[in-house]
């Protein structure tokens, strides 16, 4: 037998950009408590839609937990109260019957809200095009193991490459900085000899893009590794920091 | 040159100037704990430690306009940071919680700090700005702290510093990139030990005071 409980939402809706959004409430029965946090917004949509209201507007697309597309913020908490979780993994067996959740988007000047829940994080886009990547050139296929890297580097990259730059690190930084995500992709490249040669550059620039666009500046409040749903490190800011004071200081490029 | 301009001023640069510049304060905290702790030793000890203080002269001169530049890069990078930090979220949560990455001591470095700045302004108009030709610092200390608002004054503010510390300790390694698995527990510990040696090594010394004179 399936235990159904009711809730009170509180829901931020936006119609556009730049508008002026306010929080709505919207009441929830008979929610399974089977369901995911995305599938109770599914059926409070299906709701709306066939009484002739607006449904609220939401990002997610896996709905596994590994393509970083979903998050809201929910009683304050990016991804809601549950560890390790994006906000498709949270179940409603987390809730009791009668909670009131508040659910809003991402706040941030570089997360502008497009519509309801949904914002847009074109911004991490810039950053990576900033240097989050590195250049091969085309040709055959090297051979598997060519390159050695060493077992430990690997695990630390695999690490930090679990980022799937959802932003959850931004909305619940309370300065609103992208020093987690800048970290994670600083060590998932630069750990591994692929990532060396464009090291330097890839911090300089990086950083740079993430400035002028701007993020928050780091305050080691360490909200971000908390709140991260694949629960990356702040060691991997403290590289960040490194590998940033090594290219402006020791390296060539300017 | 432009480079060191690029470098101070990202976002890593200032907080590189927070941390070069407060663990510089740490250090001041340290050797001005150690030289008020002679106060346990009585009068004589205390006005020795003042006099062999005084008596190197130039050198004072020159740690007191140091301390006084990095006063003013911690201060001004950290106001700087704090109006930054707050322009990067327009709209406010309705709902705000902590997640349990941060403390108190961090949450509230800027407002901590500003009272820090209030109080050091007026503890030397207190003891350093005084007249002390015809008396001995012990003296205008123990006259001080007779007054038992000054000594409420004094631990409260003895609190915030140590409140401060606690994250800002810690947080210039992580900033300056000294973060390992090796050393990182042993930094925590360090910054919450340093924080209550501060805390309790200058706030018991006015209650000492009072119940003396």
């Amino acid at each position: 037998m399936t235990k159904t409980i009711s809730l009170t939402l509180k829901i931020w809706r936006q119609n556009g950009p730049g508008e002026k959004g306010r929080l709505e409430t919207y009441p929830a029965d008979d929610i399974s408590t089977d369901m995911s946090f995305l599938e109770m917004l599914d059926v409070i949509n299906e709701k709306l839609t066939l009484s002739g209201q607006n449904p609220i507007a939401f990002d997610h697309d896996c709905r596994e937990g590994i393509c970083g597309m979903c998050g809201a913020v929910v009683n304050g908490r990016a991804h809601g109260p549950e560890k390790g979780t994006t906000l498709c993994q949270l179940h409603m067996r987390h809730f009791k019957d009668g909670d009131t959740i508040v659910i809003e988007p991402w706040r941030a000047r570089t997360f502008p809200v497009i519509k309801d829940l949904v914002v847009d994080r074109g911004a991490f886009d810039t950053i990576i095009q900033a240097g989050g990547f590195i250049s091969v050139n085309t040709g055959g296929t090297p051979d598997a193991n060519a390159i050695p890297v060493a077992h430990q580097a690997a695990e630390k990259a695999m690490d930090a490459a679990a980022c799937i730059g959802c932003g959850a690190c931004v909305a619940a930084c309370p300065n609103a900085s992208a020093m987690l995500f800048l970290g994670a992709k600083i060590s998932h490249l630069g750990l591994l000899p692929q990532g060396r040669p464009e090291a330097a550059r890839r911090a300089l620039n990086m950083l740079q893009a993430m400035d002028h666009l701007g993020f928050g500046n780091c305050t080691n409040e360490r909200e971000c590794e908390a709140e991260c749903p694949k629960e990356i490190s702040i060691v991997n800011i403290a590289r960040l920091n490194r590998e940033f004071f090594k290219a402006a200081f020791f390296s060539d490029q300017t | 040159m432009n480079w060191l301009k690029q470098t101070i001023w990202s976002s890593i640069g200032k907080k590189l100037m927070m941390a070069v510049t407060g663990l510089a304060f740490c250090g001041f905290l340290a050797g001005h704990l150690a030289g008020n702790l002679t106060i346990y030793g009585g009068k004589s000890m205390f006005n020795s430690y003042a006099a062999h203080l005084h008596s190197l002269g130039p050198l004072i001169t020159v740690v007191e306009w140091g301390l006084v530049f990095f006063a003013v890069v911690h201060i001004g990078t950290g106001l700087i940071l704090f109006y930054l930090n707050f322009r990067s979220r327009p709209g406010r949560y309705a709902v705000n919680k902590w997640a349990g990455g941060r403390t108190i001591g961090s949450a509230t470095m800027p407002y901590t700090g500003i009272l820090v700045l209030a109080f050091v302004v007026m503890h030397l108009i207190n003891f350093h700005f005084v007249d002390k030709g015809q008396t001995t610092i012990y003296q205008i200390v123990l006259k001080t702290f007779g007054n038992p608002l000054y000594v409420a004054i004094y631990v409260v503010a003895m609190i915030v510093v140590a409140v401060h510390v606690s994250h800002g300790f810690w947080s210039a390694f992580q900033t300056i990139g000294a973060n390992h698995p090796k050393y990182m527990p042993l930094i925590m510990v360090l910054s919450i030990a340093f924080s209550l040696a501060v805390g309790f090594g200058f706030g018991l010394l006015p209650i000492f005071l009072w119940t003396v004179g």
